[in-house]
C-alpha cells in the first residue's frame, strides 16, 4: 500500500514539475495591427535636434519643467521622466562634425512610447490600467485602475512608463500619442511641432509604405518629404541621407506603431537589440500552459485533498 | 494539526532582545511615516530604471521563500505521509504566517497607489494575462489559509473545544490548499521576471525561472525549518531534534541537487555560462551565489556532518544564503535596464526592511512565549530569550 502510494506521489510530483516548466511548444503569436492603427514615423536623418517636439509635447500634456535638470533658466531634460514624455538624445562620435555619420559624426534619437503591437505593459499590468485601443492601437493608462506596483516599468522593453517618485499620491506617466488631440481631429503635438518632418504622424500602413520608399532613396538626391501628417499635402524637399536598411519597429517584438529610420546603427543610438517574438507572448505561453481554465491547479488540488485527508486520518489514528 | 505536546514557553516578553527589536522598529516607523507623507522618492533610491527595490526583492521575493517552512513541512507530513515530522509543523507554520503577512505589509508600503490596492480583487479590473495578478491574489489567499491553518493554536490556548472540533473536520482542505497555493505563486515569482527580457542577464533569464523558483523555495523551506529548530533548541531549551533534522537535511540536499542540475543544464543549453567569468559585479555575484549553493550540497552530502547539529545548521545557512542570493540576483543584480540608471538601497529603505524583519521576530517571540507552538517533552527551564 505504502509503495503504491509512493509511486502515485512520484507521478504527481512529475506532474507538478511539468506544471512548473510550462512549454514553449506553442507557436509564437502574431498580433495583427488594426487597419486604422495610428503611429509616428521618426526619421532620425531629418532630425536637427531642435527639441520643438519636446516643447510641443509638454504644452499639449500640461507638463511642468523637469526638476532633475532644472537650471532655473530653461527646461532641458536629458531623459524621460514623469514630466517628460518624449526626449531627443544625441549620439556623437569622434570629432562629431558630420550629421548622420557613425564615425566623426552625430545623430539624434527620439524616445517615446512605441505603442507596441503586443505591449508588455498591457500584458503585465495586474489591474488592466494599461490598455491598447482596438481601433487606434494607442496604449493608454488609467489611473483609476492603477495600484502603483510599477511592474509595467519592469516589463517595458523601451523603459517608457515613468513613475512620480516625488509625489505622495503618485501615478504612472507615459506618452499616449496625444489621444486627447486625436479625438478632436488633430494629431500628436510632437508631429505638429516638428519643422523638418522628422516626426511624421499618420496611419501605420501609410507610414510603413513611406518608410520603405525612403529605404530605396539614393543618398544625396532631393526628395519630397511630408511634413506633420502623412495624409496632408505639405512636403519639404530635402536631400536623402544614407539610410541603414532597417525600419526599427517593423519586426521588433512583433512590431510597434512608432517606427524609426536612421543613418546610424540603432544600437549605437541606444536602442536595444530585440527578437521578433515579444517577451509578453513568451510569458503568456508559460502562464496559459499552466493556468488555462485552471485545469492543472484544480486537478492538483484534487490530488492533494485526497492525500492530505487520508494521511491526516492515519496520523490521527496512530496517536 | 494536533497539539503534539506543544506548550508556551512562558518566559517574560520584554527581554533585552525584544527591546532591541522594538528600537529598530521605532526607527523604521519614522521612515514609513515619511514615505507616506512625501512619496517613495523621499526614502528610497528606486528610480525609473530600477522600479523594484529591496522591499520587493528582499521582503517579498526572499521573505516568502523563507516563509516556505509551512509549505514544505506540509508536503513532507501530509503528502509524503511522514508523520514523524509532525512536531516541526507548528513552528514552521508560524514562521510562514509571519513571513507572508509581513510580505503583504511590505507590498502595501511599496506600491504607489496603495489606496487602490483593492482593485486587485475587483473582477472588472482583473487581467488574466498578468503574472503579477496571479502572484498577488495567490499570496493574499495563501496568507489567509496560513492563519486558518495556524488558528488551532489560538483555539487551544483559549480552550475553544467546539470550534476546534469543527475546524478539525475541514482543516484537511486548507492544508491541501496550503500546498497548492505556494506551488503556484512561488513558481510565478520566477515567471514574473521572464517579461523583463533582455534587461535580465542571461545568467538568470530563462523560461525555466518558474521551475527554478519553485525548487529554490522548497529547498529554502527545509533550510528554515532546520535553522529554526536548531536555534529554538539552543536558545529556548526545547528538546533537541538533531536526528529528525538530519533527515530533513537529506531531503533538503536532494532538492538542492535537483535545482543545481536544472540550473546548470539550462545555462549550458543556452550557452550563457561563459558570462560567469566576465569579472564584473554581475558575474561575481553569480559565482558567489553558486559557490554558496555548491558548498551546501557538498557539506550536506556527508552523512557524518549531517548527523551533527552544527553540520545541519551550517549546511542550511549556506543554502539559505545562496538561494536568497539567487533570488536577489534575479531581481536586482542581474537586472540592467540599459538606461544608465543604477540602484543601491537608501538608508530609509534599508531601515524599513529591517523594521519589518524586527516586527516579524517580535511577533515570533511573543507567540512562542504565550502560545502552544514549540514542542516540549519536559519542564522547560527559564531561558534568557
Amino acid at each position: 500500500m505504502a509503495i503504491t502510494r509512493r509511486n502515485l506521489l512520484k507521478a504527481s510530483a512529475c506532474g507538478g514539475a511539468l506544471l512548473a516548466c510550462g512549454n514553449s511548444a506553442q507557436a509564437a503569436r502574431r498580433m495583427e495591427l488594426a487597419p486604422s492603427a495610428l503611429g509616428i514615423l521618426y526619421d532620425s536623418t531629418l532630425c536637427i535636434g531642435c527639441q520643438a517636439c519636446m516643447v510641443g509635447c509638454k504644452q499639449a500634456n500640461n507638463m511642468g519643467p523637469d526638476p532633475a535638470d532644472n537650471n532655473q533658466t530653461w527646461d532641458n531634460p536629458s531623459d524621460l521622466s514623469s514630466r517628460t514624455l518624449t526626449v531627443i538624445q544625441k549620439y556623437e562620435q569622434g570629432n562629431g562634425r558630420q550629421h548622420n555619420q557613425e564615425e566623426d559624426g552625430f545623430a539624434f534619437i527620439k524616445l517615446q512610447c512605441m505603442h507596441c503591437a503586443d505591449p508588455a505593459c498591457v500584458s503585465a499590468c495586474p489591474v488592466s490600467a494599461m490598455t491598447k485601443d482596438k481601433k487606434t492601437g494607442i496604449v493608454s493608462y488609467n489611473k483609476k485602475a492603477c495600484i502603483g506596483c510599477r511592474y509595467c516599468q519592469i516589463a517595458c522593453p523601451y523603459n517608457i512608463p515613468q513613475f512620480e517618485w516625488d509625489k505622495p499620491l503618485p501615478q504612472i506617466v507615459k506618452c499616449e500619442l496625444c489621444h486627447h488631440l486625436i479625438a478632436k481631429g488633430s494629431i500628436s503635438a510632437c508631429c505638429t511641432a516638428c519643422p523638418t518632418g522628422a516626426s511624421l504622424f499618420g496611419p501605420v500602413d501609410l507610414l510603413r509604405q513611406e518608410a520603405h520608399r525612403r529605404l530605396l532613396y539614393r543618398a544625396g538626391q532631393y526628395y519630397d518629404f511630408p511634413l506633420h501628417d502623412i495624409r496632408a499635402a505639405r512636403t519639404v524637399s530635402q536631400p536623402a541621407a544614407k539610410y541603414k536598411a532597417h525600419l526599427f519597429g517593423e519586426k521588433e517584438l512583433g512590431g510597434s506603431q512608432v517606427m524609426m529610420l536612421s543613418a546610424v546603427d540603432f544600437q549605437k543610438l541606444g536602442m536595444p537589440e530585440l527578437p521578433d517574438e515579444s517577451y509578453a507572448s513568451m510569458t503568456e505561453n508559460i502562464q496559459h500552459t499552466l493556468y488555462k481554465g485552471m485545469f492543472l491547479p484544480i486537478a492538483l488540488l484534487g490530488g492533494l485533498v485526497y492525500f492530505v485527508k487520508k494521511n491526516a486520518e492515519n496520523h490521527h489514528n496512530d496517536e | 494539526m494536533t497539539s503534539e505536546n506543544a506548550k508556551p514557553l512562558g518566559s517574560k516578553i520584554l527581554s533585552w532582545q525584544f527591546l532591541v527589536l522594538l528600537a529598530i522598529f521605532s526607527i523604521s516607523a519614522f521612515f514609513i511615516a515619511k514615505r507616506f507623507m512625501l512619496g517613495l522618492g523621499a526614502v528610497t533610491n528606486m528610480n525609473d530604471g530600477y522600479p523594484f527595490g529591496i522591499w520587493i526583492a528582499i521582503d517579498v521575493v526572499i521573505g516568502t521563500a523563507f516563509a516556505c517552512g509551512g509549505y514544505t513541512m506540509a508536503l513532507l507530513v501530509y503528502v509524503a505521509n511522514r508523520g514523524q515530522y509532525h512536531p516541526l509543523v507548528r513552528p514552521a507554520l508560524m514562521a510562514s504566517v509571519f513571513g507572508y503577512t509581513l510580505a503583504g505589509v511590505s507590498v502595501f508600503i511599496d506600491i504607489g497607489r496603495y489606496w487602490q490596492m483593492y482593485n486587485m480583487f475587483l473582477p472588472k479590473y482583473a487581467n488574466p494575462n498578468s503574472v503579477m495578478l496571479e502572484v498577488g491574489l495567490c499570496i493574499a489567499t495563501y496568507t489567509l489559509v496560513l492563519w486558518i491553518e495556524f488558528s488551532p493554536v489560538f483555539l487551544e490556548k483559549f480552550g475553544a473545544k467546539k470550534a476546534e472540533k469543527v475546524l478539525h473536520k475541514v482543516l484537511f482542505f486548507f492544508i491541501a490548499l496550503g500546498v497548492l497555493l505556494p506551488t503556484m505563486h512561488q513558481s510565478s515569482l520566477g515567471t514574473l521576471m521572464v517579461i523583463a527580457g533582455y534587461k535580465l542577464s542571461p545568467l538568470w533569464q530563462t523560461e525555466l525561472l518558474p521551475l527554478l523558483f519553485l525548487l529554490s523555495a522548497i529547498s529554502m523551506g527545509y533550510g528554515v525549518v532546520i535553522c529554526e529548530g536548531t536555534i529554538a533548541s539552543t536558545e529556548f531549551n526545547t528538546p533537541k531534534e538533531t536526528r529528525i533534522l538530519s533527515k530533513i537535511a537529506k531531503v533538503m540536499d536532494i532538492s538542492l541537487v535537483i535545482f543545481l542540475v536544472i540550473r546548470f543544464g539550462d545555462l549550458l543549453r543556452r550557452g550563457a555560462l561563459p558570462q560567469a567569468f566576465n569579472g564584473d559585479l554581475v558575474s561575481n555575484m553569480f559565482l558567489l551565489e553558486n559557490g554558496l549553493l555548491i558548498s551546501a550540497v557538498i557539506l550536506l552530502f556527508s552523512s557524518r556532518l549531517r548527523a551533527t547539529a552544527y553540520g545541519q545548521y551550517a549546511g542550511a545557512l549556506l543554502l539559505l544564503a545562496g538561494a536568497a542570493l539567487f533570488r536577489y540576483n534575479t531581481y536586482i543584480i542581474g537586472f540592467n535596464p540599459g538606461t544608465g540608471h543604477s540602484y543601491f538601497p537608501a538608508v530609509g529603505e534599508i531601515m524599513i526592511t529591517l523594521g519589518i524583519i524586527s516586527l516579524e521576530l517580535m511577533a515570533y517571540l511573543i507567540f512562542i512565549k504565550t502560545l502552544p507552538v514549540l514542542p516540549s517533552r519536559r519542564k522547560v527551564k527559564m531561558a534568557t530569550g
